[in-house]
């Protein structure tokens, strides 16, 4: 019988993996994402599924150890938290460009530098743009809570493979280290048949398949990036997901996902209670962002405040969404500190109602 | 009798004394005249024929003048960013048990910017091969200096020849690496010579063999030259490293069956 | 109804784990649970504080300045949170090493001398459990049966035998917490 447990959301990250019948994870210790590995080495998951765990030498060879195992068509992934993720930027433009399926978790803490091991939403342009070099997209996912965690092990890695794309579940560290109750699905088989274009032995009659990212003919490289764009033109056609919350009437929007969006929920209520129409947008894919929603949205609103834990990054998507419809203004927090709910509320009001606050 | 030998002759299969393995494409190699890339894939391609595992091998090119070994052995491969073979490998052969698993690397990629992949690989011993191609030189970029770039040996980035005072010394990396209790058999081979073609093919065919063993990692370091990069004809470049990169990286075994072997 | 609760001391008084039996015992009423920790190294012998929310329905923020009741087990948990209990709601306190007592009239405060009853037991490791029973008792949100099942869920399975105990120490605290102050008195 499946029942609620209460876990953290790193953990539960780590048995929805278990259960999605991922292959391997390859990973290295960082606060405040560490509980994923040490969660896969206690369950011991070489008993339960045959899933292979390595701890990695660092970031770097993990991302690797990566790409060679997403190469033989497998499901793998890796953890991290920002500083680690930065590592492995060289090795998620490799996968992108050699079209490989594989998740990546950042439990995002503050930067830029060692900076604190607190929460933050400060990589997402790193997440969303590309990160590392080269025109290449992540398809970024954006969980808000401990089933969300869960959930999207499963969703990344089906989309990393219908995509051959890399998929990456952007969380923070308040959502990594807190614990809610999640209910997971049922063990699924890990593959036994794998891609057509996986390194797994030349077999008699068939081509022998490569994995590289590397073309040098410029005509051919160009076509090949073309070929990536009209892939991430698709994503954005098909699988933008967010929810909308109190947005029937709302005069005003709050854009925010991960623990921000958490947080807006309650600012949400806080302002209905003083009789402010405020509704919430939250993405659910960061890339591909919901674009459509917003443009839609914005000839009835007042006005749009992005929150994030960060300087304002996304607000950048939200400004291109809306191309001057609305007036859109940033607010957050940085270095660790989180937004209360009625300093959102308060942010809100300064800068669209009293206008004491220019944002 | 060679004079009175004709085409005919020549072609006919009783007459046949060589002929390029299937595990060898057609693709004509871009490496240049003289050089020992080709002859080191060429030994690698054959113990796979011979031991017929075509079907169960995995190779890992690196980043190097050996990048495109893709193109020239027939197996599925993976072409790995600069360093990180090993690390590849590792993935490969632990979620592949049952297949066999190489890396092939040159200088830059597996003693410079990969060393934490090598030595980290080496040390957990796994069942991988890896065959390091040493020539004392970045190849591929213009002939740069190298981790084994020897003691006043000049490059384009040691112009004046290399000063291990200002620019360190050269990394005896295989000696290093023997040292780990997870490398089975370390070996240092060369392939300018007929006669040390067919030593380096005989570790070649036991750095595969060692993998049904699970015993650890088998590193295959030939010496070779860059005639292009040296500045020098290829046979030049031969005598060179003769006389200049042995005395300094001394071919034969290092550890063999997980003993390291004494010095004479 | 939704009850919003801040549990804060030193490291190794066990706040963690009280705010995750807590976490559970919601589950087993079938509410909506959060435990959001401070962590890092204000872990390792420093303060320490976890937010637990228990709702009937979907939680927003797990994240709040604002709490129905705080459980404070030290001084410095004393002062920085006696001022972020809403009005009308609770505090209720462990006495030892207490030099400044709470304050506030517009709130109730409860004081459970965990410390020196978990001496008197003999056992330290049930200090949270006495602190848990003294809130239990002051604010019934939880009922006992089901804080048992939530240990029973959130204890290893090697540590099952000392339930019993667990539970002792959670009755004993519903004995000895007393009323400092309630609004209602002024």
């Amino acid at each position: 019988m499946k029942e609620y447990v209460l876990m953290k959301g790193n953990e539960a990250i780590a048995e929805a993996a278990i259960l999605a019948g991922a292959d391997a994870y390859f990973g290295y210790p960082i606060t405040p994402q560490s509980e994923v590995l040490e969660y896969l080495m206690a369950e011991k998951p070489h008993e339960r599924t045959g899933m292979v765990v390595l701890q990695a030498e660092s970031e770097v060879a993990a991302i690797n150890m990566v790409y060679g195992g997403a190469g033989c068509g497998r499901k793998v992934f890796t953890s991290s938290s920002s500083p680690g993720i930065s590592l492995k930027q060289e090795g998620l433009s490799y996968i992108a460009g050699a079209e490989l399926p594989c998740l990546v978790v950042n439990v995002v803490r503050a930067g830029p530098g060692l900076g604190t091991i607190q929460t933050a939403q400060s990589d997402y342009f790193q997440s969303v743009k590309g990160g590392g070099h080269g025109d290449y997209r992540l398809i970024v996912l954006a969980p808000a809570s401990v089933q969300e965690m869960a959930d999207f092990v499963g969703l990344g890695f089906d989309l990393a493979f219908k995509y051959r794309n890399p998929a990456m579940i952007l969380t923070d560290g308040a959502l990594g280290q807190m614990m809610e109750k999640v209910m997971f699905s049922e063990q699924q088989p890990r593959m036994t048949e794998f891609p057509e274009w996986a390194t797994t032995g030349k077999s008699p009659g068939r081509e022998r398949n490569i994995i590289t990212s590397l073309d040098l003919d410029s005509a051919q490289q160009e076509k090949f990036n073309l070929k990536l764009q009209a892939k991430y033109r698709k994503m954005e056609e098909e699988e933008v997901r967010y929810e909308l919350i109190d947005c029937q009437d709302a005069e005003y929007l709050l854009v925010a996902y991960g623990t921000s969006a958490r947080i807006c929920q309650k600012s949400v209520q806080l302002a209905r209670e003083k009789g402010i129409k405020v509704g919430l947008l939250r993405p659910i894919t960061l890339f591909p962002f919901p674009k459509k929603p917003l443009k839609d949205m914005a000839p009835n609103l007042k006005g749009i405040l992005s929150v994030e834990m960060s300087a304002g990054q996304m607000v950048e998507d939200v400004l291109l969404a809306v191309n001057g419809r609305v007036r859109v203004e940033h607010f957050g927090r940085m270095g660790g500190m989180i937004p209360s709910p009625d300093e959102i509320t308060g942010a809100l009001e300064n800068i669209f109602i009293k206008g004491t606050d220019h944002g | 009798m060679a004079e009175n030998l004709k085409t005919q002759d020549i072609i006919k299969a009783e007459n046949l004394v060589y002929s390029k393995t299937p595990v060898l494409t057609d693709n004509v190699m871009h490496y240049c005249p003289g050089c020992g890339h080709g002859t080191a894939h060429r030994l690698i391609a054959e113990v796979i024929e011979e031991m017929d595992i075509q079907a169960d091998t995995i190779g890992i090119a690196p980043v190097g003048c050996s990048v495109l070994m893709y193109n020239y052995l027939d197996i599925d491969m993976q072409q790995a960013a600069h360093g990180r073979a090993p690390a590849i490998a590792t993935a490969v052969k632990r979620l592949m048990p049952a297949k066999y698993v190489f890396t092939y690397q040159g200088d830059g990629d597996l003693a410079a910017i990969g060393t934490a992949e090598t030595i980290h690989a080496c040390n957990r011993g796994e069942n991988i091969a890896i065959f390091f191609v040493n020539n004392g030189i970045y190849g591929m970029t213009g002939g740069q200096m190298a981790p084994t770039t020897l003691p006043n040996m000049k490059s384009s980035t040691s112009p004046y020849g290399r000063d291990v005072e200002l620019m360190g010394n050269p990394l005896k990396i295989t000696e290093l690496v023997a040292q780990l209790p997870g490398t089975w058999y370390v070996t240092r081979q060369a392939v300018h010579t007929p006669s040390a073609v067919r030593k380096a093919k005989k570790a070649v065919r036991r750095a595969f063999e060692n993998q049904k063993l699970k015993k650890g990692l088998s590193l295959i370091e030939i010496v070779s030259n860059c005639n292009s990069g040296w500045k020098m004809s290829p046979v030049q470049a031969n005598a060179w490293m003769e006389e200049n990169m042995l005395p300094f990286y001394p071919l034969g075994d290092i550890k063999l069956e997980g003993n390291l072997l004494a010095k004479e | 109804m939704t009850e919003e609760i801040i549990i804060a001391g030193f490291g190794g008084q066990g706040v963690l784990s009280m705010g995750k039996i807590l976490a559970y015992s919601g589950i087993m009423q079938d509410q909506e649970v959060s435990w959001m920790p401070s962590y890092g190294p204000e872990m390792r012998g420093g303060t320490a504080n976890v937010t637990v929310i228990l709702s009937d329905e979907r939680i927003s923020s797990p994240i709040i300045n604002k709490f129905d009741t705080a459980i404070i087990l030290n001084q410095q948990s004393l002062d920085k949170f006696e001022s972020s209990v809403k009005p009308g709601g609770v505090l209720i306190y462990d006495g030892n090493g207490i030099t400044r007592h709470p304050e506030r009239t517009d709130i109730s405060i409860y004081r459970v001398d965990a410390a020196e009853e978990a001496a008197t037991m003999k056992s330290a490791k049930i200090f949270n459990m006495i602190v848990l029973g003294g809130y239990l008792k002051a604010k019934p949100m939880v009922k006992l049966e089901n804080v048992i099942k939530g240990l029973v869920k959130s204890l290893p399975e090697r540590h099952h035998a000392l339930i019993p105990l667990n539970e002792k120490a959670i009755k004993r605290g519903m004995e000895i917490v007393r009323t400092v102050h309630e609004p209602s008195l002024n």
